[in-house]
């Protein structure tokens, strides 16, 4: 029963699992909800996603399978035909009626609906053509064309669930939605880790006793380090040219960053990266720093994180002297590839959007020499590459 | 065992049903939402509307999961045995009963609130999946295995620093409280200042909904500052006049300190209405 319903959340790509469904199923064998609509979503959303972040993918799933039961009708149809036609029927009133003459009379108004609607592949909303809600289009219903007719208003007017799922209110928590400084921060809190590093000064008390009943009862004092946060991380931000569109962006990133973590080295660097880095970019082309004198300085325990939109002519990475600033004696694939040496927590974030990426070749070389390891800036891109990088 | 909303809190439709299945269904329900929007209280108002008992165990970032279940007082069985006190032989004197125990071994079903789970370490929940799956756990020390008499009802909040884990989500309801619109917050005050004057509260809530629109808040106000800052226009007699204001950009709101908990947003406030008033 219902099981297109959960092959339809896995399509939509949130994860249920079958322990969920079974606890969704045997809520209704139970009777938690009376049977109504609006019930069922509620339940189903509280037993099946587990984070605000889906709510908004679940809204829309639940929406394209209940389309058809909202409307009584079967829930394969993707657009109601028959009742549409059978509830503009009972809507006519003799004024109705006359309008419809002026559109040049009922069947050519009919025959216009039908060609709409194959024109038509899913659902509508707004617009001054398609047939569906708050359009000025004579089909539809909240409309405003005079001489339309009002199909199906009545019905789905009331304040049934339908509207809840179609207001879309979690759309913002959907993770593919781009960032805020609090999202980034909670992302990057996964990479926040505790260890024991330093001098022993803080009193082990499990050990001390263990020892000390082991001792036969003579005091066995025991000291350990203190418990900080060991995440290293070196920050390195694209600056300039192309990525001036997307500069708020790694302002935010590297705000958010530097409250995250107790060791934050950020540096700078155009398009990308060759033989120095800088700090401040006033100053780049006074205080310099050698990308060797910083692989180092820096333990390789560092996390490496990149940020940029990697889009450039394929030269300024793989030719020698390919730098639009000055003559670079190796090339930028050579500087990258020896850092990911150095540093095997390395990651590449970037903020033009992900569909984009296929057709930028600068962007397919950069990807490769990180074995793939090119994330978008969005949430889920963030929390895939912390996940990474915590692993 | 119903829940069906109390006088003194105001939940919603989603919220009344999925309490209910966690009651039913007899599972934990994790709650999830922005500060000051009632998860706690969640749990407090349900024990209280069902007549139960609440046990509240509050997480910090040291607590262990099996300081839930018990902890062995190691310390004072060492120093017992030092003054030679008999009672050192039984070592179930030194264990002392945690949370969950007592949730379990009550006389009859009560409501456990486990608060703040994502402020402890990533294993936390992990630690805790046996247990708040089939209510039982053991205990090495004395070789004893505690099954729970009655299921307790389970309310876990998190405020989303960690993600928990598949398999402790698996367990659970969920559900995630958002922020009250207009029509709910009007309820929620009325819940609490019964006696509040219409225009007041309309133009109170104006201004607050309103402030929390202003873009770059550090922490915008919760619907708990707004219940202070109502408590303070109340405490100081402050007319609904005193609210209002033709173009309400350019005033800042009476006792604002109330709203604004942190002196950048406070400032960041200030200077937007001082520019408001220069471009008029």
């Amino acid at each position: 029963m219902l099981t297109g319903f959960f092959l339809k959340l896995k399509a939509a790509k949130i994860p249920v699992s079958i322990k969920e469904w079974l606890t969704l199923m045997e809520g209704m064998h139970k009777g938690v909800i009376e049977p109504s609509i609006d019930q069922f979503y509620y339940l189903a959303r509280t037993s099946l996603v587990k984070d605000e972040s889906n709510y908004d993918k679940f809204d829309r799933a639940f929406g394209e399978y209940f389309k058809g039961v909202e409307t009584l009708l079967g829930a394969e149809a993707d657009i109601p035909l028959e009742w549409l036609l059978k509830q503009a029927e009972l809507n006519l009133s003799p004024e109705e009626k006359a309008l419809i003459e002026s559109l040049g009379g009922w069947d050519k108004l009919m025959e216009e609906l039908r060609k709409r609607l194959a024109e038509q592949k899913g659902r509508h909303q707004g617009g001054s053509k398609m047939i569906g809600t708050a359009g000025t289009s004579p089909f539809g219903a909240y409309g405003y064309n005079p001489e339309g007719i009002r199909i199906g208003q009545e019905r789905s007017r009331n304040r049934s669930a339908v509207k809840v799922w179609d207001q879309r209110e979690y759309a913002n928590y959907d993770s593919d939605v781009e960032l805020g400084t609090r999202n980034i921060k909670v992302a990057l809190r996964r990479l926040r880790k505790f260890a024991r590093e330093g001098a022993p000064e803080e009193l082990d008390l499990d050990t001390t006793i263990d020892k000390t009943a082991r001792n036969a009862g003579w005091l066995d004092l025991h000291l350990r380090p203190e418990r900080h946060n060991a995440v290293k991380v070196l920050l390195f931000l694209d600056v300039g040219g192309s990525m001036d569109d997307h500069v708020k962006l790694a302002q935010e990133l590297f705000s958010a960053a530097k409250t995250e973590f107790k060791h934050l080295e950020y540096f700078y660097f155009h398009n990308c990266l060759y033989d120095f880095v800088w700090k401040e970019n006033r100053r780049r082309h006074s205080e310099r720093t050698r990308t060797l004198d910083l692989m180092h300085k820096y333990g390789h325990d560092y996390k490496l994180i990149f940020v940029g939109d990697a889009t450039m002519s394929p030269y300024e990475i793989l030719q020698p002297g390919g730098s639009i600033e000055y003559h670079n004696e190796e090339a930028g694939a050579v500087w990258l590839r020896r850092m990911l040496d150095v540093y095997p927590k390395a990651i590449w974030l970037n903020p033009e959007p992900e569909q984009l990426w296929p057709y930028r070749q600068s962007i397919a070389i950069l990807r490769e020499i990180f074995a793939g390891r090119m994330y978008p800036t969005t949430i889920d891109g963030l929390e895939r590459a912390m996940r990474y990088l915590s692993k | 065992m119903r829940f069906k909303g109390s006088p003194t809190y105001v939940a919603t439709d989603d919220l009344k049903l999925a309490v209910n299945a966690a009651i039913t269904l007899q599972r934990p329900l994790l709650v999830k939402g922005e500060p000051g929007t009632g998860k706690t209280r969640l749990a407090i108002e349900v024990a209280e509307s069902l007549g139960l008992p609440l046990l509240e165990w509050h997480i910090k970032s040291t607590t262990k999961a099996l300081q839930g279940l018990y902890e062995y007082d190691a310390v004072s069985r060492l120093r017992d045995s030092q003054l030679g006190d008999p009672r050192v032989h039984d070592i179930a004197n030194y264990i002392v009963k945690g949370m969950l125990w007592q949730a379990f071994t009550a006389e009859r079903p009560v409501v456990l609130l486990i608060d703040e789970v994502d402020k402890a370490d990533i294993e936390f929940p992990n630690d805790l999946l046996r247990e708040l799956d089939r209510m039982e756990f053991y205990v090495y020390e004395t070789r004893e295995l505690v099954k729970a008499r009655h299921r307790p009802i389970v309310f876990i909040t998190s405020n989303n620093e960690k993600e928990l884990p598949d398999a402790f989500l698996r367990r659970c309801f969920f559900h995630y409280i958002r922020f009250p619109d207009k029509e709910t917050m009007e309820a929620i005050v009325a819940v609490h200042f019964p006696g509040l004057k219409k225009s007041l509260l309309r133009e109170a809530l104006e201004v607050f909904f309103e402030l929390r629109e202003v873009p770059g808040l550090k922490k915008k106000p919760s619907t708990s500052e707004l219940l202070d800052w109502l408590k303070l226009l109340l405490a100081e007699d402050i007319s609904p006049e005193a609210l209002r204001s033709k173009d309400r950009k350019t005033i800042i709101p009476p006792l604002h300190g109330a709203l604004l908990k942190n002196e950048q947003d406070v400032h960041l406030f200030e200077r937007l209405v001082f520019m408001a008033r220069q471009n008029r």
